[in-house]
């Protein structure tokens, strides 16, 4: 088991109160798995990803706990969270178009990133030559200032730059959100081909694009206001789902394949509750077709059937 | 930033919906009064700025008559003390704030309008217009300000504050020119912009009505920089001796103290008290500015 | 790349231009006669000296002629370093008058305005690193910039030179000495400088401070900081990354605030009464001697337009995103 995540909760500080971001969340990532992390913007999923790497000032640790190959992670401890960063959960920022300083050449900040982290570029250099040339990059880009780079370009670039290390845990956020679709798939593929050739032991890839990650991901987790509703393999998530949320979210989308002239699109009516102050019990209670009394109680995350979990009193 | 969309929409299920300027005028209000460097600001310019309004109905005589003995230093019946001819500096420095804030408003304001009307057509329209403004705001960027002020006013007999005025913002507008055209240009193509220029709009009601709307709290904080600006280049044409022509301000406080060696008879209390003054006025207008700024951007409020 | 030192200097001398346009009309389009005016202080006994003048000065401003010959006239003279000659210290040309100011500006100015850009913005990294000092340097950064120059002027003669008595307060050398290479000499051009250098350096020092503190910190939120951050760089490196990105636009800044400081200089000179511009432009306007006040005028726009110049070049030198874009780098 790489990662196992235990009731975790991470708040955001405002001056309102606390936003309850995670609110409890408990789910396990395989060694080799790629796991999508779905949802809409809001519910938490970008926050799980900072949470397992770096809280930024305003989030806060108030419980629940991380392991990862079977070793604690520290994440309310900024300093502790150092020797664990990169060389064993790295990160590919939502930004990763804006990642790289724009006034030094990209082989120069990567080695200078190197040996503040104890690496000798010079040992490394090769790999990182063919690292590039596996992602189509010629390595000459490595002489080159970011703003000589296209957007796709630069994208590869930190793609090979933050997996540089090995690490166990990959956390890629939104990286295909700003790329258009041909390069979208060149950019998974490759994240497939990484964790293929065990450049990274595992990932999270937190989108709101399902699917894509129906393409790419071995297993789906589906997040709604700060809880998960659902984790399954990718499939099951796509054509058997059995949460509400979950079924409505893929019904929202266009079917694969398909054009969408027969029947129209629909969205899920409502908005998803504000988590300053979060209801209790089920947190969809209010937009769900199937609720009922018991949904003023928290549903646990239960598995339903061998590696499905889902938290709906009327699945279990 | 994206994540904390939760804290907002909490807001609008709890309190009912309310329309969003509202709301936003009431969350910027709620951060401004929690704001020191706002409120500490802006106490006090608008004590100075009453001291200058209110201050001289109570002083009976000429500020710049010769009413008391000579040289005296700070007492009871003049606080600020008299000037080596005798004249009451309390007076001389009421009036002076008055006539500091009257420069810097009148200035401040010829400039911001220039200014922004050369930034806005520049940013909303383009081309070669924006071409031909972005030259000009860089010619008289380049310029000196107050050197051309100098050789300016130097050929006029009899200057007032009014001309002064009108001078000063000929030639501090650019750099709110080029910020204000940097905004337009970002505004302007934006979603609802689009549709109004498609709408047929005329671009002066496009310009009035969509684009500097949105970015009001900044064109007030351009304003106030500009204020600024101008109380301290007035000051230094008074101090040059192309002040106001039988005026009274501050910054001619600092020339007669200076003409009339104040320095060397240690009469501190001639020129101590109008360069206090403006560097007051000016740094509580920076200040209050930095308040502003961190109230009306969210990014840089504090938790 | 040539394209674009090209544009700047279109610019410039474009200004220049308009400049030495703007100082053909003044006396011209202003209200009186620039000639009556100009005599009417002039300290002249000897009436034929005075109709000497009269004519001579009638003869430069060449009004019997028509305007665009006047121009053109202008023009000539001025491209062959004729800025005419002095009203005040007749019959000496303005150059030379000019001329001799210059290096007094120029010793005020550079030192201060160069160590106040790299003092202000080591300063302004610094507090940009603790909460505590920030909410010190910045109100104090404010006040300085607020502050007029010859106000600080006059506090620190008053309060080193006056008070304290340490250094001398007015001239730019002691005035029972004669310019010469001795170290008496030298000795007293130093302790004269130190007082109107060091208030015009402290009165830049706030908004290099200032600068440089939002500057950075806006590079410190930049998102190639919080990449580096995520993957666990120690924040020396990143601050370093910050600082160097952060003086980039600082750079510009001494372009901009170029005009600011000298105007500074020439307040300070004042005070200070140090035979340089400032003080020329003072005597200028008290003797309505307008031929040294326009020659000025014209010489300072010039020192600014060749710095500005300067400046560019430093800047796409400095700045791999303009020199890659101007040389015209691949994708």
């Amino acid at each position: 088991m790489t990662l196992r995540v235990n009731d975790l909760k991470v708040y955001y500080q405002t001056l309102r109160g606390d936003v309850h971001a995670l609110d409890g969340v408990t789910f396990d990532l395989a060694d080799g798995e790629i796991m999508g992390l779905a949802g809409e913007s809001g519910c938490g999923k970008t926050t799980l990803g900072k949470s397992l790497i770096r809280l930024d000032t305003r989030m806060r640790h108030v419980g629940g706990t991380i392991e990862l190959d079977g070793k604690d992670v520290p994440i309310a401890d900024d300093k502790a969270m150092v020797p664990l960063r990169y060389h064993e959960i790295s990160l590919i920022p939502q930004y990763a178009m804006s990642a790289l300083n724009p006034t030094r050449k990209i082989g120069r900040m990567i080695n200078e990133l190197l040996r503040a982290r104890g690496v000798r570029p010079v040992d490394i250099a090769d790999e990182l030559r063919r690292r590039l040339e596996l992602v189509g990059l010629d390595p000459d880009v490595l002489n080159r200032f970011p703003i000589e780079l296209s957007g796709g370009m630069k994208q590869r670039v930190v793609m090979v730059m933050s997996t540089l290390l090995n690490p166990s845990l990959l956390i890629a956020d939104e990286v295909t959100s700003a790329l258009d679709v041909s390069t979208q798939r060149a950019v998974a593929e490759s994240l497939v081909e990484f964790r293929d050739r065990e450049y990274v032991k595992s990932m999270v890839f937190v989108t709101h694009d399902i699917s894509l990650v129906y393409q790419m991901a071995d297993t789906i987790m589906v997040m709604y206001a700060g809880h998960i509703v659902e984790k399954a393999s990718a499939s099951t998530i796509v054509n058997a789902p059995r949460h509400p949320y979950t079924q409505m979210l893929i019904s929202a989308l266009p079917e694969v394949g398909t054009t969408t002239d027969q029947g129209r699109l629909e969205g899920i009516p409502g908005t998803p509750p504000g988590l300053l102050n979060p209801p209790t019990g089920c947190r969809f209670k209010d937009r769900c077709p199937l609720a009922f009394s018991k949904c003023s109680e928290r549903p646990p995350l239960v598995e339903i059937e061998p590696g499905h979990w889902a938290a709906c009193w009327k699945t279990g | 930033m994206s994540e904390i969309a939760g804290a907002p929409g909490t807001a609008d299920a709890a309190d009912a919906p309310e329309p969003t300027a509202e709301r936003k005028t009431s969350e910027v209000l709620h951060f401004a009064v929690r704001n020191p460097k706002l409120l500490i600001g802006l106490g006090i310019v608008l004590t100075l700025l009453l001291t200058g309004i209110i201050g001289p109905f109570f002083i009976d005589h000429d500020p710049n008559e010769y009413v008391g003995p000579q040289s005296q230093p700070p007492n009871g019946e003049y606080w600020l003390g008299t000037t080596s001819f005798g004249q009451d500096i309390w007076a001389q420095f009421v009036y002076g704030l008055r006539s500091t804030f009257l420069i810097g408003a009148f200035g401040g304001g010829v400039a911001f309008v220039i200014g922004t009307t050369v930034g806005f057509v520049a940013g909303y329209k383009g081309g070669i217009i924006d071409e031909i403004l972005n030259m000009l705001t860089n010619v008289v960027l380049v310029l000196p300000a107050l050197v051309v002020l100098i050789v300016a006013t130097a050929y006029l007999d009899v200057r007032g504050i009014f001309v002064q005025g009108v001078f000063i913002g000929l030639t501090s507008w650019p750099w709110a020119a080029r910020a204000v055209r940097s905004q337009a240009l970002s505004l302007s193509t934006r979603d609802y912009v689009d549709l109004a220029r498609l709408s047929g709009r005329r671009t002066w009601r496009i310009i009035t009505t969509e684009i500097a709307p949105n970015m009001s709290s900044y064109l007030v904080m351009s304003f106030i920089l500009l204020f600024g600006g101008s109380i301290l280049i007035a000051a230094g044409l008074d101090f040059i001796g192309l002040g106001p022509s039988n005026g009274v301000s501050l910054g001619l406080m600092l020339e007669s103290a200076m003409k009339w060696s104040s320095l060397y008879l240690g009469m501190w209390w001639w020129f101590i008290p109008p360069g206090l003054g403006i560097t007051t006025i000016v740094g509580s207008l920076y200040i209050l500015n930095v308040g502003l700024d961190e109230v009306f951007n969210p990014k840089l409020r504090e938790l | 790349m040539w394209r674009y030192i090209g544009r700047k200097l279109f610019v410039y001398l474009l200004t220049f231009v308009i400049a030495v346009t703007i100082n053909w009309m003044i006396p011209r389009f202003m209200p009186g006669d620039p000639v009556r005016s100009m005599l009417s202080r002039a300290s002249v006994g000897n009436p034929e000296a005075l109709q000497r003048m009269n004519d001579y000065y009638t003869g430069v401003f060449g009004f019997d002629t028509p305007l665009h010959e006047q121009y053109l006239a202008f023009w000539g003279g001025l491209l062959r370093g004729d800025l005419g000659v002095s009203v005040m210290l007749y019959p000496q040309p303005v150059l030379d008058i000019i001329l001799r100011s210059v290096p007094y500006t120029l010793a005020l100015l550079l030192p201060a305005i160069i160590l106040s850009w790299i003092v202000g913005n080591r300063i302004g990294a610094f507090a940009a690193r603790k909460k505590l000092l920030d909410n010190t340097v910045l109100p104090v950064g404010y006040v300085l910039t607020a502050m007029p120059y010859m106000w600080l002027a006059l506090l620190l003669a008053w309060s080193l030179g006056i008070v304290a008595g340490v250094l001398p307060t007015s001239g730019g050398y002691s005035p029972t000495l004669r310019p010469e290479f001795s170290w008496l000499f030298i000795s007293s051009l130093i302790t004269h400088w130190i007082l109107p250098f060091l208030s015009m350096f402290i009165v830049a020092l706030g908004g290099w401070a200032i600068g440089m503190r939002n500057m950075i910190i806006y590079e410190l939120e930049a998102d190639y900081s919080n990449y580096l951050q995520a993957l666990g760089a120690p924040s020396r490196l990143i601050r370093r990354y910050a600082f160097r990105n952060a003086m980039l636009p600082q750079i510009t800044g001494l372009a901009v605030q170029l005009g600011t400081v000298l105007s500074g200089a020439l307040l300070t000179e004042i005070v200070f009464n140090y035979p340089g511009l400032g003080t020329l432009i003072l005597q200028a306007l008290n003797n309505r001697d307008f031929f040294v006040l326009q020659g000025t005028f014209l010489f300072v726009v010039v020192g600014v337009l060749i710095a500005n110049f300067i400046i560019d070049i430093v800047y796409v030198l400095v700045d791999p995103r303009t020199r890659v874009q101007m040389t015209g780098g691949a994708a």
